[in-house]
């Protein structure tokens, strides 16, 4: 059986797969969001804050925070998603910085509000510190497993056909009478509950959280499960994410060759595999075309 | 009659503006001339402010010198980033996400090379490298780095103008900006333009770079996060590939960024310059003075 540090590098490697899939979502509606780490930092400190002043256990936090989540979603994807490509991506890093900020200050906005200057709730850059382990391997994994089944059982259905078509062409889907703000907003709604998902997850893992966990960093390495996996199948990202959380331990790097790795997977997989490493399509040309060459002239000359 | 305070963040600001400006060029000509917006930007921003610190602290040569240095190894490296990550994109025609992916990852690279080169702790300039005083006489604070920040940006803003409008090369740009193919048909070596835009793009962030590094005199790895964010926020106000218009944005910004100190304390600056950047993309994505993006279908 894994040992505690495996296990916790385990217990890591699904709470990146649920960000994996949950950068999933917006990518294979044609958004290139990268607000995931802004979502994944409001889950994880509404889960610290409840359970340091509240005591509400991790049950109660994998309710409140992704619904929370959803509801800072709403008003921001509505105006947000107008937005296309660079747009997205540059007002989307905006929303990621704004979270970061808003948190390194809340407690002086909320010492204002209530008028009691020594009230601390965020506790500023320094994070909050000294929360329980309560995060069990058998939630994570009934977590992932519930959320990929969903995400497969949404692409067979009427609203997943909406989403792959608005992937192709926004226009043409709206022509053919989908309605597309619904279904980005949506999208966008559902990602950021999964980030916010993932951020509980995050708070009673890590069991100190700072704002600078959730800064530009963990955005790109959010995007990189995505495009390391690919977007062709739901396991691409959580491959992905297994694949990014494993590597960097098992050849044992430190935090900066991990950056390394990560900039160097991104540069090559887009230049060199553009669809991921999980793309059976591609895959399937290969094979293809591998065969056809060891079975000589007869059928390789089609 | 204007109070002392105020006079006084206008000179900030305008110093402050000047970096941001020649930061914000170097974006806003990449994207003009190639569509593409270039997040590996503030890496080589980051690494044209080691470069400078390496030239005095290491090689002790004069502080004159490292600005040249600063220059020309920045440019350098974004011109090895245009062949090693953007030209086989660009054979293949891929979308533009998977440029910008590919400059967040070269981003990535370089941000972790530097903090495996010189480490995670900030590095400084020798404290005596320019006198750090106040400039006597004026009814407000104005220090010698701040003078040398305004010229050098004056300077470079003047001779880019005069690069893109009157010379060949310059020519050659706009003729690329304005149509890749017919440029190339009617003899534009348009692989070199793309290689020279990178350079001159390098050689602005550069320099911004180590006139940040002096105004600040704290240089390490993380720095060019902040002022990514400040250049994007200052091409968005600006119009994405106006070149006057990253100039308008960068001061715009830096105004921004000092006028909301003034009023509401520092903790909020960079939360108000977000906001901006939140309200122009939703509101006039096409900047201040740029004109509506045709689109596709």
């Amino acid at each position: 059986m894994l040992n505690a540090y495996q296990e916790t590098v385990f217990q890591f490697m699904l709470r990146d797969a649920l960000l994996g899939l949950s950068i999933y979502l917006t990518l294979v509606t044609g958004m290139f969001s990268l607000a995931n780490a802004g979502f994944l930092a409001i889950g994880a400190y509404i889960s610290a804050v409840l359970w340091k002043y509240l005591g509400v256990p991790l049950e109660g936090a994998l309710v409140i925070a992704p619904l929370a989540c959803a509801l800072i979603a709403l008003p921001i994807g509505l105006p947000v998603l107008r937005l296309k490509d660079i747009y997205l991506a540059i007002a989307t890093i905006g929303f990621g910085e704004v979270v970061r900020i808003m948190i390194i200050n809340f407690d002086k906005i909320a010492q204002g509000v209530t008028g009691q200057p020594n009230l601390v709730i965020t506790n500023g850059g320094a994070g909050i510190s000294g929360i329980e382990k309560l995060a069990q391997t058998w939630q994570l994994i009934l977590v992932l497993a519930v959320v990929a089944f969903l995400i497969y059982r949404l692409h067979r259905s009427r609203f997943g056909r909406a989403m792959a078509a608005i992937r192709q062409d926004e226009r043409a889907a709206a022509t053919m009478g989908i309605n597309v703000v619904y279904v980005k907003v949506m999208i966008f709604v559902f990602s950021a509950a999964l980030a916010g998902l993932a951020g509980v997850f995050d708070a009673f893992l890590a069991r100190a959280i700072k704002p600078n966990d959730y800064g530009f960093t963990q955005a790109v390495n959010i995007l990189a499960y995505a495009v390391l996996g690919g977007t062709s199948t739901l396991f691409g990202p959580i491959f992905g994410a297994f694949g990014l959380r494993v590597l960097p331990e098992a050849l044992r790097f430190s935090q900066q060759f991990r950056g390394v790795l990560i900039g160097v997977l991104l540069l090559a997989v887009i230049i060199y595999l553009p669809g991921g490493l999980i793309n059976p399509a591609a895959w399937n040309r290969l094979w293809v075309r591998l065969r056809g060459r060891r079975s000589g002239a007869v059928q390789g000359g089609g | 009659m204007i109070s002392n305070e105020f006079l006084q963040q206008v000179v900030n600001a305008i110093s402050l503006g000047a970096i941001y400006s020649l930061f914000a060029l170097g974006y806003a000509m990449v994207f003009s001339i190639l569509g593409v917006l270039n997040l590996a930007h503030s890496a080589v921003f980051m690494w044209g402010a080691f470069l400078g610190l390496i030239t005095v602290t290491e090689i002790k040569l004069p502080l004159l010198l490292a600005f040249p240095v600063a220059m020309v190894g920045a440019g350098l490296i974004a011109v090895a980033l245009d062949f090693l990550a953007f030209r086989p994109l660009r054979r293949r025609n891929a979308p533009r996400i998977s440029q910008l992916i590919v400059s967040i990852g070269a981003s990535a690279l370089l941000v972790s090379l530097s903090q495996l080169t010189f480490g995670t702790d900030p590095r400084r300039f020798p404290f005596d490298i320019l006198p750090s005083g106040a400039i006597q006489g004026l009814p407000f604070r104005v220090t010698l780095i701040q003078v040398i920040v305004l010229i050098t940006a004056l300077i470079l803003m003047v001779l880019l103008n005069i690069l893109v409008l009157r010379t060949r090369l310059g020519q050659a740009m706009r003729a690329v900006a304005f149509n890749q193919r017919t440029a190339s048909l009617l003899g534009v070596n348009v692989s070199g333009i793309f290689a020279s835009t990178f350079f001159i793009a390098g050689a602005l962030a550069g320099i911004a770079g180590v006139l940040y590094g002096l105004t600040y005199n704290s240089i390490l790895p993380f720095m060019g996060d902040q002022v990514a964010l400040k250049g994007l926020t200052a091409i968005v106000l600006g119009g994405m590939g106006s070149i006057p218009g990253a100039v308008l944005g960068g001061f715009g910004v830096a105004g921004l960024e000092r006028f909301s100190v003034a009023v509401g304390g520092s903790d909020y600056r960079d939360a108000v310059v977000f906001l901006i950047l939140f309200l122009m993309l939703l509101v006039r994505p096409q900047g201040l003075i740029g004109q509506k993006e045709q689109t596709r279908a």
